[in-house]
């Protein structure tokens, strides 16, 4: 597919809070990125890392309270969608952005048929009739690889394994064919063979119909294979974002590159494993500066203040004090 | 640290003897049908065989992996060793002793030695108990220590494990999930056993902790000269702690040999697909990366295939491997496989 | 890679001693209004039935013919009935004895379903079966018949309906324990507890029972009020307490005969009884809510 350097979608500043016990969690704390027509972004980080909230926040699938966007802009088509009344990103939801998420168990209804829950999606944002909406459904659960697709429509979710649960949500998701598809940890419920399936699939969906992803992962293999770009998320904030390539061979930020090399390679023998010290930051009690500090064996007194985010090389961003 | 110290002496690495012998291991659960009504209207009981027929065994000092998808009896088979779950047949022989035979009574005793590391840091320790009492546990079920004594051997426990000895009169939900699994390796360690099954003890963590923890249980191993059983469905972790690694599929072996030999020259066809569903973290190799996507799920352990478990989802499946059973042998250099197109 | 492991892992607060799930569910409880309050009330009326009739010139079953039925005055603050006795120590009498027969029920019905319910959960198989079993059959059995042939067997004391009531409230609290046993046997804390060879009673009684005791004590706090208003069911009926005893019970029963004439022998006793269960179901409800693992934020 022809790469085209215009950018489906602007997230600028976003800022998204939790309040809760008289204190203020920033989950997300001023994240920005660009995602190119046609481009996979990962998006990596570990548990409370802001990587989902930032994800929900773009579709304002926020609950209020104890969640709010408090301030940032995300661009889509020329509009904001912070801005658009509630009826209007409903129209968006589901049709031109679409999510799957981690657990395909909760994120089907029980008590409805695999069928009626992808037909419903033609026939709200698409106006199509019974019968071409079940038609549209039997058709995404062929192109997923669900075999027997026009008996298997009138099942419940229970009668399907994980794998195909989400293969499942992956043909709700790309039913209206979406501009944008955001995958939350999609793999993470599944295993390791199950896993490649779908990854497989994506992938292939993705050239097929023409769809931009973002993908959310904690999985930096299942980055390396997957994306084009890559956010590295810390403490609600992007630390560091380049293409993937370069973010692989070229880290700059210590915690990109503390992750890289506290994952084993399953191809070569390693003796002792690099670990990043410390605990996960606990939100509601940041550090002064950068929030990564008090883990980085490069830290000085410089980083008792929030380094900016700059740029390294031509595509390369990193929040760090340190030279190149 | 060691308790008491003139052990440290006694206790030396070698890597030839056997500490533990799993022969022909089977647990086999009975669903629903098992009850006293079933059982009256005559119905037959469903039987799952979780864990059906493995051999294996464990050298002193070594870490055994033992890989493989879920559902497919890994963590059935480190629990059946530590006679949490009763074997339906087979032995498990510590040291000469079968386990499996013991009544709970005699099994007691061998607690001690023999010691489990749990997946979910947030279910393996009791919410009510602070983690002072939750690893002193072990120490006053087998010896009577006086209160200081105790409480000395406790915090030199949790310093050991990368906690600060402070905590000692915390709850569990005061700690993140790393922190927990440090205290439930203190735990383990706390009667100084020879053997511990490790079951996915990373599963549940950050990428970021899983290495801490890793390293830890590998100083551990060391100081402690400990043997492991080291469960997990993550290849990379697998092979990052394991001296020999085996592969489960639905109830049994299909493979087993040394980490670096079963990684570089896997000869199971579920190895191999395994092996390279796993992704490498890096981008210039995984472009160039062949995957073997198998295709299908694995079948239910309640109604397993008949012949070899895996010929539904094999790449290379034959005739006979629909009928027969691959018998799993040594196909040299300690290289065991369980597969047609290996022995004929 | 040469950080020390120890010196980079501790946290730096040093706040030696922790707060236990309990003390952290009282901090949400205290926080709760309508549940302080609850508490506060029944506080109240609980002094009040111990110490007025104590202290008051009146007993409650002291008859003044001359001053049948007369309506609340300064002398007799809600009045009197129609044997001239005065309400409002009576009623802190009533109240003496419904509570007393919601605590005493309930403390019973609390021992017999706990130890119930945890063996049958824990040892589960045929046990399990046999002993919920029987629980089903008690059950099927009409309740109320139940508390009459018991009353009819036994004599009819107090003490007795304190006793019947509690032997046929425990099924429920049985049935929850059950529950709460078959969910927490399964945690790897057991097992994990199993593993370094801690003996079966210990288990039970160390690990599993103090994880059950949220939702029985959220049970409890229901059965109170629930016993309480069998009592004044049984005693309208004539089979509960005895005159000249008072219960809120029966003085509702006798304030109903003569609700268009005297309203006040209705109103008050009934609207005691009525304030505390509803102070017991704030506080219920503000327990529940403070005990429910999902509330707590970590």
């Amino acid at each position: 597919m022809a790469k085209s350097n215009s950018a489906i979608l602007s997230v600028r500043n976003l800022q998204t809070h939790f309040y809760g016990d008289g204190a203020v969690v920033k989950a997300v704390d001023g994240v920005s990125f660009d995602l190119k027509l046609g481009e996979t972004l990962g998006i990596v980080g570990e548990s409370g890392s802001g990587k989902s909230v930032t994800n929900l926040s773009i579709l304002r699938l926020i609950p209020y309270p104890p969640g709010k966007i408090v301030g940032g802009e995300v661009i889509f088509d020329n509009k904001d969608l912070m801005k658009i009344p509630e009826n209007e990103i409903r129209r968006i939801r589901g049709k031109r952005i679409a999510m799957i998420f981690q657990d395909p168990m909760t994120s089907l209804n029980p008590f409805m048929k695999i069928g009626a829950q992808l037909m419903e999606i033609t026939q709200l944002h698409e106006g199509l009739n019974n019968s071409q909406a079940r038609k549209k459904a039997i058709e995404m659960l062929e192109l997923v690889g669900i075999a027997d697709a026009s008996r298997r429509i009138d099942d419940y979710s229970h009668q399907f394994s994980g794998g195909m649960r989400q293969r499942v949500m992956i043909a709700m998701a790309l039913s209206c064919k979406p501009e944008l598809l955001i995958a939350d940890e999609p793999t993470t419920a599944l295993d390791v063979t199950i896993q490649a399936q779908i990854l497989e699939l994506i992938k292939g969906l993705k050239e097929k119909i023409g769809t931009s992803v973002i993908l959310i992962t904690h999985d930096l293999g299942i980055v390396a294979g997957m994306t084009d770009h890559t956010g590295v998320m810390y403490a609600g904030k992007i630390v560091e974002y380049a293409p993937t390539e370069e973010l692989f061979s070229n880290p700059h930020h210590p915690y990109t590159k503390g992750l890289l090399k506290s994952v084993p390679d399953p191809l070569i023998e390693q003796k002792k494993l690099f670990q990043i010290p410390g605990l996960p930051p606990d939100l509601s009690n940041l550090p002064k500066g950068c929030p990564f500090s008090p883990r980085c064996s490069s830290a000085t007194t410089q980083c008792q203040e929030f380094p900016p985010i700059r740029q390294i090389n031509a595509e390369h961003y990193s929040a760090c004090w340190l030279e190149n | 640290m060691c308790l008491p110290s003139f052990l440290c002496v006694i206790k030396i690495m070698s890597t030839d003897k056997t500490l533990l012998e799993v022969n022909n291991l089977q647990v086999h659960f009975h669903l629903s049908g098992g009850g006293l009504i079933d059982r009256l209207m005559g119905s037959k009981p469903r039987i799952v065989k979780a864990v059906d027929g493995v051999s294996f065994d464990i050298k002193k000092g070594e870490t055994l992996g033992l890989v493989g998808e879920s559902g497919c009896g890994k963590s059935t088979t480190g629990r059946a060793i530590l006679q949490l779950i009763k074997p339906t047949s087979g032995e498990v022989l510590f040291q000469g002793t079968n386990l499996a035979k013991l009544p709970d009574r005699e099994m007691r005793p061998f607690r001690r030695h023999l010691q489990m590391i749990f997946q979910n840091p947030y279910a393996s320790l009791n919410p009510r108990m602070t983690i002072g009492d939750i690893i002193s546990e072990p120490l006053t079920v087998f010896k009577s220590l006086a209160k200081q004594q105790l409480d000395k051997q406790v915090q030199e426990l949790i310093e050991r494990v990368g906690l600060n000895p402070q905590f000692i009169k915390r709850y569990p939900h005061e700690f993140s999930g790393g922190q927990r699994q440090r205290i439930g390796i203190a735990r383990a360690l706390a009667l100084n056993p020879d053997f511990i099954v490790a079951d996915e003890p990373i599963a549940a963590l950050d990428v970021s902790i899983q290495a801490q923890v890793m390293n830890l249980l590998q100083d551990l191993q060391k100081d402690f000269s400990l043997t492991y059983l080291f469960i997990s469905h993550d290849l990379r972790a697998v092979r990052h702690m394991s001296n020999r690694v085996a592969v489960m599929y639905l109830g049994k072996l299909v493979e087993l040999a040394d980490a670096n030999e079963i990684y570089q020259n896997p000869l199971h066809p579920y190895t191999q697909a395994l092996i390279s569903a796993v992704p490498v973290p890096d981008p210039k190799v995984e472009k160039q990366r062949q995957h073997i996507v198998l295709q299908g799920d694995v079948p239910s352990p309640l109604n397993p295939p008949l012949g070899c478990h895996f010929h539904t989802r094999c790449p290379q499946v034959m005739d006979q491997c629909k009928t027969n059973e691959p018998k799993f042998v040594n196909i040299g250099k300690n290289h065991f496989v369980a597969c047609f197109l290996t022995n004929k | 890679m040469n950080q020390p492991v120890s010196a980079t892992v501790v946290e730096e607060k040093q706040l030696v001693v922790g707060t236990s799930l309990w003390q952290d569910a009282w901090r949400r409880l205290k926080k709760n209004k309508l549940a302080v309050f609850g508490a506060i009330v029944l506080i109240i009326i609980v002094a009040a039935s111990i110490f007025v009739p104590i202290f008051s010139s009146y007993s409650y079953d002291q008859i003044n013919l001359d001053k049948s039925s007369e309506p609340p005055s300064l002398e007799h603050w809600f009045g009197t009935d129609q044997l001239g006795r005065d309400i409002l120590v009576r009623s802190l009498i009533g109240g003496r004895i419904s509570l007393m027969v919601g605590v005493i029920a309930t403390a019973v019905s609390f021992v017999i379903g706990v130890t119930y319910g945890a063996i049958s959960g824990y040892f589960g198989g045929y046990i399990d079966e046999l002993m919920m079993r029987i629980v089903d059959v008690i059950y099927s059995l009409p309740y109320l018949f139940l508390v009459i042939v018991l009353l009819a067997f036994f004599t009819k004391s107090i003490f007795m309906l304190f006793f019947v009531l509690g032997a046929v409230s425990w099924l429920t609290m049985a049935r929850i324990v059950r529950g709460q046993v078959l969910s927490i046997k399964n945690q790897e804390f057991i097992e994990a507890a199993r593993a370094v060879g801690v003996e079966t009673p210990m288990i039970i009684f160390r690990h599993v029972v103090p994880n059950t005791l949220g939702p029985v004590i959220v049970y409890t706090t229901l059965t109170i009020p629930s016993a309480m208003l069998s009592e004044a069911f049984l005693s309208f009926l004539g089979l509960g307490v005895q005159p000249p005893l008072a219960s809120w019970g029966t003085m509702v029963n006798e304030g109903v005969e003569a609700i268009s004439v005297y309203p006040w022998q209705l109103i008050f006793p009934g609207l005691m009884m009525a304030i505390t269960l509803f102070s017991l179901n704030f506080l219920g409800d503000g327990l529940r809510d403070a005990l429910d693992p999902q509330m707590r934020k970590d």
